[in-house]
């Protein structure tokens, strides 16, 4: 059969609906592997130097709390998850089982991260009730009573959580930004794997 | 026809809604906060994704509306406030992304529109030759003799 010009046409959408289908499984495999996000927004921030933010203070009535400042990711020793939370959002109480959790493994001696925390726009008296909740998961808090400080973060909303990594000379580095709740699943699927990647 | 140019004069003085919640939030120089507005409908409001900042009531464009001002104030120009967001939330915030290659089949889809139609219509033109043109009398002889030697 010889093949002409009538066939090539005929066959450009059999072609494309099979690119279709393929950019569809890949998308679903993507999806089904935890590598692709349709919900994922811009994260200019990974990779980069811990931004500068103004220093936000400790909450009030809580001894052994101290507030977060740029200085403080200057000489960390471990890799330290910051999470970016507010008592008035839903989600933010959906992970609190988790950074329970989270927070008991890490009371352990071989703790492979610190927890920290960024409150935003949040009343203090709030705050505090939702630590107790928690279960007073973090071990350095800022609040940032009127949302300046995430916006130098780049946080478009809560809950939002950062993974930055010792690096002297950049003052921290972010490695990794995700936002919506933290889950175990995330927790082992993205951030496990940049602790295991660290020298 | 009047009617109609009134109508057209009338569609002229339509000016977009804005979100500005409050008068207090606007700055007191009219010349600087029609600057602000200009920039801030360039930024995209990144709680409610197709909306500007300026068109938004979300309190995180609130925020940004009032960085926007602040940042005029202190006398920035348009493209390094421009910077300044997108160091924070990448080229994302941008309503109007800048050329790159990432953004440049978007940039260069006009042209490329325009250059694939120019080709589509130079083959129509070439397909509709013009009609043969009419036998000669000398030619018609030739070929009737031809056709009656058969």
């Amino acid at each position: 059969m010889r093949l002409t010009r009538r066939h090539l046409l005929a066959a450009l959408p059999a072609l494309g609906a099979a690119g279709l289908g393929i950019g569809f499984v890949r998308m679903l495999h993507g999806l089904n592997q935890g590598h692709f996000d349709p919900r994922a927004i811009n994260t200019p921030l990974t990779g980069q130097p811990v931004p500068g933010f103004p220093a936000l203070p400790p909450l009030p009535d809580a001894p052994g709390l101290p507030g977060l400042t740029r200085e403080n990711f200057q000489n960390i020793k471990k890799p330290v998850l910051l999470s970016v939370w507010a008592s008035w959002c839903l989600p933010c109480v959906e992970e609190i089982p988790f950074l329970r959790q989270l927070a008991a493994s890490l009371a352990s001696d071989a703790t492979p991260l610190e927890l920290w925390g960024l409150c935003y726009k949040d009343q203090p008296a709030r705050a505090a009730h939702w630590l107790e909740q928690a279960g007073h998961p973090f071990t350095r808090l800022g609040m940032d009573q009127d949302g300046q400080g995430a916006i130098d973060w780049g946080v478009t909303g809560v809950p939002e959580a950062f993974l930055i990594m010792p690096d002297p000379q950049a003052g921290g580095r972010i490695v990794w930004h995700g936002t919506g709740a933290l889950t175990e699943t995330i927790y082992q699927t993205q951030i496990i794997p940049h602790l295991e990647a660290k020298p | 026809m009047r009617l109609l140019l009134a109508l057209c004069l009338l569609l002229l003085t339509i000016t977009p809604c804005l979100a500005v919640d409050t008068p207090d939030e606007m700055l007191p120089d009219p010349a600087l906060e029609q600057k602000a507005q200009q920039i801030g409908q360039q930024l995209r409001c990144l709680v409610c994704q197709n909306e500007s900042i300026e068109e938004s009531s979300a309190p995180l464009a609130r925020d940004l509306r009032h960085i926007v001002r602040q940042q005029l104030q202190q006398g920035r120009s348009a493209t390094e406030i421009e910077t300044w967001m997108t160091q924070r939330y990448g080229e994302f915030i941008r309503l109007r992304p800048g050329f790159s290659p990432a953004t440049a089949l978007l940039w260069l889809m006009p042209l490329l529109s325009l250059m694939v139609a120019l080709l589509l219509v130079r083959r129509l033109w070439q397909r509709s030759a013009p009609p043969p043109t009419p036998l000669t009398q000398e030619e018609r002889r030739t070929l009737n003799s031809m056709l009656k030697k058969d």
